[in-house]
């Protein structure tokens, strides 16, 4: 099911064979066949019912408790961890303290003023307008919060991430070590690691900063490395030659010459941190995440959708500059002067109005939205609501049930073995090994059933959201006209806040499974849509026109040259498809979604449910790990570029 | 490069500060209530006061009240921090949280957070009194009389199957972080039901409204105080009735919620050093129709909670006078 991609290829007719084979067909048929008969004989044995009492959450419940009590005698929190806490919630405190002393004005002043210095007047302008908008909004306070939160995370996600990038950009050895562990952090579900990190950090500030940095530091590790990488060998050698040290060559000519796409990766870095922002309101961090958590509690989609908004002009305003330093060629001496001036200007001018004007930004200028926005959701709820009801109940009763019932009613390891087999046959034996090892995996840690509620939720928003998301590349792919009005809507719907997507869906469709369904729908569509795009517009255009003189049809050109020779494509957009569902679904046990989900949820808020959310969570890293290892398929090696942030 | 160099000092600042004994969770220093007050703009010169903020309304307006106060009457600086319940007590120990304004029980975190660690003290009732059960809409006990014990529940739980309840009848719950013994009250009564969370109060009450205007079935968790019940008609499903100690073990609890007196709890710290706003938050004491009142505001006549407790407080100035400190 979740290799639709790879089942389109054309079935190889051997051309006139010597010896005859068994047609292609046959073994997977075998498979199944073979799968269902088990099925069918061992319905409802070997099952792992759920337990909330389970062995392995006592002993996390008593590890919690073990850590509790000694908060403040053991050795390593006395001068470890505890100090982690208290530094980290030190950076965080002086640069949200620099940052409301700045003023309002001033610290648009400065952000036009760095625009500015990024990329002239149109970036200032960028800036200024985002910053002012987050004012206009209401919600200037909550965004100097969460943009200090976020700068924290990004100034030690790169203060660690650089460095590491250049060691592993160097290394091979170390490459190898670190790769993996990268791809565990990015394909990790942000919610599993709250638990873990609220339990030796508690909640605050500083636990909020380490849990965005989880999730921001590998595009700045392997942006580094890629740009080490990339430094052409002879230019390294020519400095050599010519008796420069090692340190030498690495700050005159390696990091001079990576310093722009460094800087992509400062980019990524700050995306990947704001995506965060609503997730750490959880564990009481200040911010527009608060407001966000808020209105999710009180079902109102205007006062959430606000904060998304708001979250969204500050993505916007860090990436154009970002973006902008990245691309920046430096100018003569003049253009220097003027840059610096420039910034300067913008700069003292806020800090001057600073003095001037209020302390707070004006009320007067606040624009009201929330009203015109709940009128409209409340007459869609009204006038929809049989479409809406029915959409819920067509795919609760007709996929998520019969397919919960099946995975929950077939015995353990028949499910496991079936996974092997088809993993190793998509990706290979290595995959096949660690899909089976992580899924024994959830079963050892006792949340089998949750396990496979999940997975049951996953597979289908999976494949709602790959179907359409090729129905949208290929179209956006044969028309030009079309892929132009798209790409504003997947630009808008790639950088809103995940958590923005669970209130209309929660506001049409009430709460539960589907709406989980949904958010992940409108969270992942973009994405898997731009890279079928991408993929078939690859397709080089000499063999195009050698189909077509052949005599192909459109329809035969789509199905036997485009969608086969974009295979990578195709896999890399299932597998970011299914690994962001992942990571929806999950969220979506804020409304009512349940499974692991929730187990995590329940782990935060209920403290005798720690040791099953922990478990949870963990859970939900190998059920990660295993739908990446199936998806990743023979040549569809991720590139960290393309790996989703916003 | 600058930059690295000048975090990397203030890293090695931070750390410095404390001292080389090692650092205690509550060394945290801007966890003072009244120690932030000084450098950021914008606060008062009375100090901070940190105060949770709970998933449900009736709270929100209880806080709203009491931060309005010491904010224009204390001329204290809130801040309010939005947690789930059991965070709310983590929070007094991390220094992020000074008053916890409506507790419900509780009793193991009192324990732990109160007893054992000391970091949380009791500052007294709220007034309001608390009460958690099973409800359904008014139309059903009205068509099946016998409902309203939990003994029948069985022979209609097909009325409440829904997509989500696995074939069994549907006991809706709000936010999975609320007191709740449902689970184990389904699991111990032998009920033919399965717990499904609609994750806040919110849906809750939304799924009470349908189940009214279109007559839909519903059997959820909910609690009072608590406006809805001024606008639509619940009835309470019978449960074994309550005894002293029958729920001391959450698996094994088979019987109807406590009587909740609810109560204010404050870190130790705000308790010795909060000053006036201790006294006032201590003091604090009023009515579910007070609460209602204030709720009902926030919630249907599209107040913000500052302006519905700005509204209270005018109408209601000997109640709160007699809350200020002397």
């Amino acid at each position: 099911m979740v290799s639709a991609p790879v089942q389109v290829a054309p079935p190889v007719q051997a051309p006139a064979p010597v010896r005859r084979r068994l047609p292609r067909w046959v073994a997977p048929v075998a498979g199944v066949v073979a799968v269902v008969a088990l099925y069918v004989a061992f319905r409802g044995k070997a099952v792992l019912p759920h337990d909330d009492d389970a062995t392995v959450f006592h002993w996390l419940n008593d590890a919690r408790d073990w850590v509790d009590a000694n908060r403040n005698s053991s050795p390593i929190f006395l001068y470890v961890v505890n100090y982690l806490r208290l530094g980290v919630s030190e950076i965080y405190t002086l640069i949200q303290g620099a940052l409301v002393a700045l003023g309002w004005p001033g610290l648009i002043g400065l952000a036009a003023g760095l625009g500015w210095l990024a990329g002239g007047w149109r970036i200032a302008l960028v800036s200024l307008a985002g910053f002012a908008g987050v004012g206009v909004l209401g919600f200037w306070e909550a965004s100097v919060d969460t943009l200090a939160l976020t700068l924290s995370a990004v100034v030690l996600s790169l203060l660690f991430g650089i460095p590491l990038g250049i060691w592993t950009g160097r290394s091979p050895r170390v490459r190898r070590i670190v790769t993996p562990v990268l791809d565990v952090m990015q394909i990790m579900p942000t919610f599993s690691y709250l638990s873990p990190i609220v339990l030796l950090l508690l909640i605050g500030p500083a636990s909020a900063t380490f849990a965005t940095m989880i999730y921001a530091m590998p595009p700045a590790i392997r942006i580094t490395s890629l740009a080490i990488q990339r430094v052409a060998g002879v230019t390294v050698e020519a400095s050599e030659s010519l008796g420069a040290t090692g340190w030498q060559t690495l700050r005159k000519v390696r990091l001079p010459l990576a310093l722009n796409t460094i800087m992509l990766g400062v980019n990524q870095t700050i995306a990947a941190a704001l995506s965060m922002v609503p997730l750490v309101a959880l564990i009481a961090a200040p911010g527009l995440g608060v407001d966000l958590l808020r209105a999710l509690a009180r079902v109102n989609v205007g006062a959430a959708l606000i904060p998304g908004v708001a979250i969204v002009l500050l993505a916007i305003v860090l990436d154009r500059m970002t973006r902008a330093t990245a691309q920046r060629r430096d100018g003569g001496g003049r253009a220097r002067v003027v840059r610096w001036a420039g910034f300067a200007v913008l700069t003292a001018a806020g800090l001057v109005l600073t003095s001037v004007l209020a302390q707070e930004f004006p009320e007067q200028w606040h624009v009201q939205l929330v009203r015109p926005i709940n009128d409209v959701v409340e007459w869609i709820e009204t006038h929809w609501y049989t479409f809406t009801g029915f959409l819920n109940d067509f795919v609760a009763y007709g996929l998520l049930n019969p397919l919960q019932d099946v995975l929950t009613s077939a015995p353990w390891w028949l499910v496991t073995a079936a996974v092997l087999v088809f993993a190793w046959r998509v990706s290979g034996p290595v995959a096949g090994v660690i899909a089976a090892g992580c899924l024994a995996g959830v079963a050892a840690l006792q949340l089998w059933q949750h396990g496979m509620e999940t997975l049951t939720i996953v597979l289908v928003a999976s494949v709602i959201t790959i179907a359409a998301g090729l129905a949208l590349g290929v179209l956006a792919a044969r028309s030009r006209w079309f892929a132009a009005g798209l790409r504003p809507i997947l630009d808008a719907a790639q950088t809103m806040p995940s958590f923005s997507y669970l209130l209309p869906a929660v506001a049409l469709f009430g709460n539960g499974r589907f709406t989980a369904i949904m958010a992940s729908f409108i969270y992942a569509v973009p994405v898997v849509a731009r890279l079928v795009e991408d993929g078939l517009r690859a397709v080089p255009a000499t063999v195009m026109e050698a189909a077509r003189s052949a005599g192909s049809t459109d329809r035969q050109l789509l199905w036997k040259v485009q969608l086969p020779m974009a295979r990578g494509s195709l896999l890399l957009a299932a597998n970011q498809g299914i690994v962001m569902t992942l990571a929806m679904v999950v969220i979506g046990a804020l409304v009512g979604a349940g499974a692991l989900g929730y187990d995590v949820v329940a782990g935060i808020a209920q403290q005798e449910d720690y040791g099953k959310g922990l478990a949870a969570g963990v859970a939900l890293v190998l059920l990660g790990v295993m739908l990446d290892r199936i998806t990743q398929g023979a040549n569809g090696r991720r590139s960290p570029h393309k790996k989703r942030n916003a | 490069m600058k930059k690295l160099r000048l975090i990397a000092g203030v890293l090695v600042l931070g750390l410095s500060m404390a001292a080389c004994g090692g650092a205690k969770v509550e060394d945290d220093s801007a966890a003072a209530p009244s120690a932030s007050a000084a450098g950021s703009a914008g606060a008062s010169a009375a100090g901070t006061v940190k105060i949770a903020i709970n998933g449900w309304v009736g709270y929100e307006a209880s806080a709203a009240v009491v931060s309005h106060l010491l904010e224009k009457e204390l001329g204290y600086k809130v801040e309010k921090v939005t947690l789930a319940e059991e965070p709310s007590w983590q929070g007094m120990e991390s220094g992020d949280v000074d008053v916890i304004i409506e507790n419900w029980g509780h009793p193991d975190l009192k324990k732990k957070y109160i007893e054992e660690k000391q970091v949380a003290v009791e500052a007294g009732s709220t007034g309001n009194k608390g009460v958690i059960g099973w409800y359904v809409p008014e139309w059903m006990a009205q068509k099946y009389p016998d409902i309203t014990d939990y003994k029948n529940l069985n022979k209609y739980a097909d009325l409440f199957k829904t997509s989500e309840s696995d074939g069994k009848g549907q006991m809706l719950d709000g936010d999975p972080s609320f007191v709740t013994n449902d689970e184990a009250l389904v699991k111990n009564l032998k009920l033919d039901f399965k717990v499904v969370y609609a994750g806040s109060e919110a849906a809750l009450i939304k799924a009470a409204k349908q189940a009214t205007e279109q007559k839909k079935p519903l059997l959820m968790y909910f609690y009072e105080p608590q406006w809805l019940f001024n606008q639509v008609k619940l009835v309470k499903v019978n449960l074994p009735a309550y005894t002293e100690g029958c729920d001391s073990d959450p698996k094994k609890v088979d019987c109807d919620y406590p009587p909740y007196d609810l109560d204010k709890i404050v870190s130790k710290k705000f308790a010795d050093t909060g000053g006036k706003a201790y006294e006032l938050i201590k003091a604090f004491q009023w009515t579910n129709d007070d609460q209602n009142a204030v709720a009902d505001d926030i919630t249907n006549n599209g107040m913000s909670a500052e302006d519905a407790a700005k509204k209270w407080v005018e109408a209601n100035t000997a109640k709160w006078q007699a809350w200020m400190p002397k």
